[in-house]
């Protein structure tokens, strides 16, 4: 029954943007500058049947209705209910389903919130995220349809794979589509605007907040997959360079390229072929990610759901998706005079978008190359941490320098009379790496470089927000984003530098010294859960410096259905560390391979990131408010 | 004469292309030295100009009865069914690291038949395989 409604509406949902797209053809050709209010109508039905739709699977998911086959491949009626509810898009078709509301919601909000733009340039997006959501319907219905239904009817479902059954995974997915889904209103807009010939700083701040809030929502959906990668895959780093993970970063990378310039555009007029580009790529660059990790075509440890048809649809769509874009851009690039001085924020700003380029670059060059050489030469290679860490990190040093620099400087024509201010910043800076690495610990030059880099960005930060706080003078949204960066660079740094790792084999009621910690395995309990039995390893940490004894229960849990284990790792936090253990079981031997970490201030890597993207909400709320 | 504007435009222009030039040859130079090849016992024995100090990563299964834990390091024979290779690792094992699955493993080759590896890769599910694995298993098993 609820696959019939589904499909019902899946199928309804195709004929109203078909009719979308129809009557605003015939409103582009009438006169007058008033979009008539059937289309905001039609627009409005459409997301509401859409939005009833996803409802219509979840309910599926909530009654554990096994007819259809999204329900029976993913879920199971022993789940607990929010995992049958986060099941919906934890699967591939689900998640399409998120994918098409996003598109029509933002298709409708759009259109509704920029009135005051013109007409035409209006109902040109309208009709491009119309064929869009058109391309995703045809995709879920065609290939990838949740509603599809099972015959004869299946007894059970066949589960969630259990690393999928966590609270940070069953958000992760909805923040990360606002991100790049997100994404699609500016890949629309952009093409309206080329074809009416609407460029100037009021298409700017047509799409300006939408930039924002899918850059500050991408922001979080990175930060849940990281915690989640961090206590769930039992390595006890945060970011792999997994070709999944970069996925997820391409975007992020031309989105902060994108808000910079689109501030060029605003203020001066300038840069609107670079700003098109910019959006058209960040949309091209979240369809790519897509296609890479539904297609299979990558090896990644967290490929899900992959399956090489659903690939070649995706690159069919992605292709149409390129060439579009540039035949459009080339026909319409007309050659504008930049008039810009070296010296000036524009041209900062410009090496903001050269570094967001290059990052680009470098984790697109790392991610893709696999593929061209197994294409070409048969030869199975991958590329691995060592390569992004030694191209990306060197260059966040000056970065970070010119993070800090850019803010200060004047648009037009800047002076450099505040060069005292910046020579005592970095006096400081050194002064207090010099501090850590005296009393902690020494480090590599280039971590050194790193640890005062970010320190000049903070401390300068830091002086800006004394400016806010006297006289309101700069803005603060920027401030809190810049200064999170700079803590989270700093972080990292000490992070990385300051953590302790060891790894062992021990039995139980063994002991294990090493460095300053001394570390037993005490026994093991047995617990049964609602949908999987853990194995529990009770395991006391003495900490020979200050004499503390911590315990700490690290799990290994065993699924039945699917059939799998999981690591549970075992973290104590504080604001100065985390204590990090993982526990697994040798081949059924009596040997557990335990996997002992200190990390420091592991917490403000975090707390660095959710600022990070708080400045880009706050920044949108102003905005929202001014206008 | 050109004009300063034009004299300008022309250093800036100028000076971006060499940076993204070097840029990009920084890049490539930083792949070629970082990738990392993926062989199988039988192509490790094949091969005449292996590099030992070259990190490598092998895949195959781990030999029935080949597999040897102490309180510092486990011992295991990767095979693809023609050749093996023996492995030393100290490290974390993925939980579903058993004899007779597949395997990856992450390291230097002290010699063709022994490997020592620091890093295991995790599967998140036991009907995952790397695709080298599969063509592997393809190729040597009937």
């Amino acid at each position: 029954m609820l696959s019939n409604l589904g499909n019902i509406i899946l199928f309804s949902s195709v004929f109203l943007s078909l009719t979308l797209i129809f009557f605003s053809f015939k409103e582009i050709n009438s006169t007058g500058e008033i979009i008539s209010k059937k289309i905001y109508k039609i627009s409005l039905i459409q997301s509401t049947l859409i939005l009833f739709c996803f409802f219509t699977l979840i309910s599926a998911f909530i009654i554990s209705d096994f007819s259809l086959i999204a329900v029976y491949q993913n879920s199971h009626s022993a789940k607990p209910l929010f995992y049958k509810i986060s099941g919906t898009w934890g699967n591939h078709e689900g998640s399409l389903m998120l994918w098409v509301i996003i598109l029509t919601v933002f298709s409708f909000l759009f259109l509704i919130i920029n009135k005051s733009h013109p007409k035409n340039y209006r109902l040109y997006t309208l009709i491009f995220q119309n064929i869009l959501i058109l391309g995703f319907l045809f995709f879920i219905l065609f290939n990838s349809n949740p509603f599809s239904a099972v015959k004869p009817l299946p007894a059970e479902g066949l589960g969630l794979n259990p690393i999928l059954q966590d609270p940070a995974l069953a958000i992760h997915p909805p923040l990360l589509y606002l991100g790049f889904v997100g994404s699609s209103i500016y890949f629309s807009a952009a093409m309206a605007s080329l074809i009416t010939n609407y460029s100037n700083k009021f298409f700017a701040l047509s799409i300006k907040n939408w930039v924002l809030i899918s850059w500050s929502f991408q922001t979080f959906g990175i930060l849940v997959g990281s915690i989640w990668a961090y206590y769930e895959l039992g390595w006890g780093g945060f970011w792999f360079w997994d070709p999944v993970e970069n996925a997820s970063l391409l975007p992020w990378f031309a989105m902060t390229a994108l808000f910079h310039s689109l501030l060029v555009l605003e203020k001066r007029n300038l840069l609107y072929f670079w700003v098109i580009i910019l959006c058209l790529i960040t949309f091209i660059l979240s369809v790519m990610g897509t296609f890479l990790v539904r297609s299979g075509i990558l090896n990644s440890v967290h490929t899900f759901a992959s399956d090489p048809s659903r690939g070649l649809y995706i690159l069919f769509f992605l292709s149409i998706l390129i060439f579009s874009s540039i035949f459009l851009i080339f026909k319409k690039y007309k050659k504008n005079d930049y008039s810009i001085n070296s010296n000036s924020k524009e041209t900062f700003v410009l090496i903001n978008n050269w570094f967001m380029m290059f990052y680009l670059l470098t984790v697109l060059i790392g991610t893709l190359y696999p593929i061209f050489t197994d294409a070409l030469s048969n030869n199975k290679i991958s590329v691995g941490p060592p390569f992004y860490n030694a191209v990306i990190f060197p260059i966040v040093i000056l970065f970070l320098f010119f993070m800090a620099i850019g803010p200060k400087t004047k648009w037009i024509k800047n002076n450099f009379n505040n060069l005292k201010s910046f020579i005592v910043i970095l006096f400081f800076s050194i002064v207090i790496n010099l501090l850590i690495t005296f009393f902690f610990k020494s480090y590599t030059i280039l971590s050194n470089l790193i640890i005062i880099s970010s320190l000049f960005l903070i401390i300068s930060s830091l002086l800006d927000l004394k400016q806010i706080l006297i006289r309101g003078k700069f803005d603060l949204a920027r401030v809190i984003s810049h200064l999170s960066f700079g803590f989270l660079i700093f972080f990292i740094g000490l992070n990385h530098n300051f953590s302790i790792e060891k790894d062992f084999n021990i039995k139980v009621g063994e002991t294990k010294s090493f460095e300053d910690y001394q570390i037993e395995l005490k026994n093991l309990e047995i617990k049964d859960h609602q949908n999987y039995k853990a194995i529990i390893g009770n395991l006391s940490i003495n900490d020979l410096v200050n004499g503390e004894i911590k315990t700490l229960k690290p799990e290994i849990r065993i699924y039945d259905k699917p059939k799998t284990l999981t690591y549970e790792a075992a973290i104590k936090t504080n604001f100065l560390k985390d204590i990090y253990i993982t526990m697994s079981n040798i081949d059924r031997s009596e040997f557990y391979n335990i996997k002992f970490q200190k990390k420091p201030l592991m917490i403000w890597i975090w707390i660095s990131v959710i600022c990070l993207a708080f400045g880009g909400f706050l920044r949108t709320f102003q905005n929202a408010k001014n206008s | 004469m050109l004009t300063t504007k034009v004299k300008k435009r022309a250093y800036l222009l100028a000076a971006t292309l060499t940076v993204s030039v070097v840029a990009i040859f920084f890049i490539l130079k930083s792949l070629s030295s970082n990738i990392l090849y993926f062989k199988s016992p039988t192509e490790i024995k094949n091969s005449n100009d292996t590099n030992f100090n070259k990190k490598i990563r092998v895949g195959g299964m781990v030999k029935k009865n080949s597999l040897e834990i102490d309180s510092e390091e486990i011992k295991f024979t990767i095979t693809d069914f023609e050749n093996e290779i023996m492995v030393s690792y100290s490290g974390t094992v993925p939980n579903l690291f058993t004899e007779e699955k597949g395997v990856v493993a992450e390291g230097k080759l002290q010699d063709k038949k022994f490997f020592i590896a620091d890093r295991i890769l995790a599967k998140h599910d036991e009907n995952y395989m790397p695709p080298e694995l599969k063509k592997i298993m393809k190729e040597n098993v009937k």
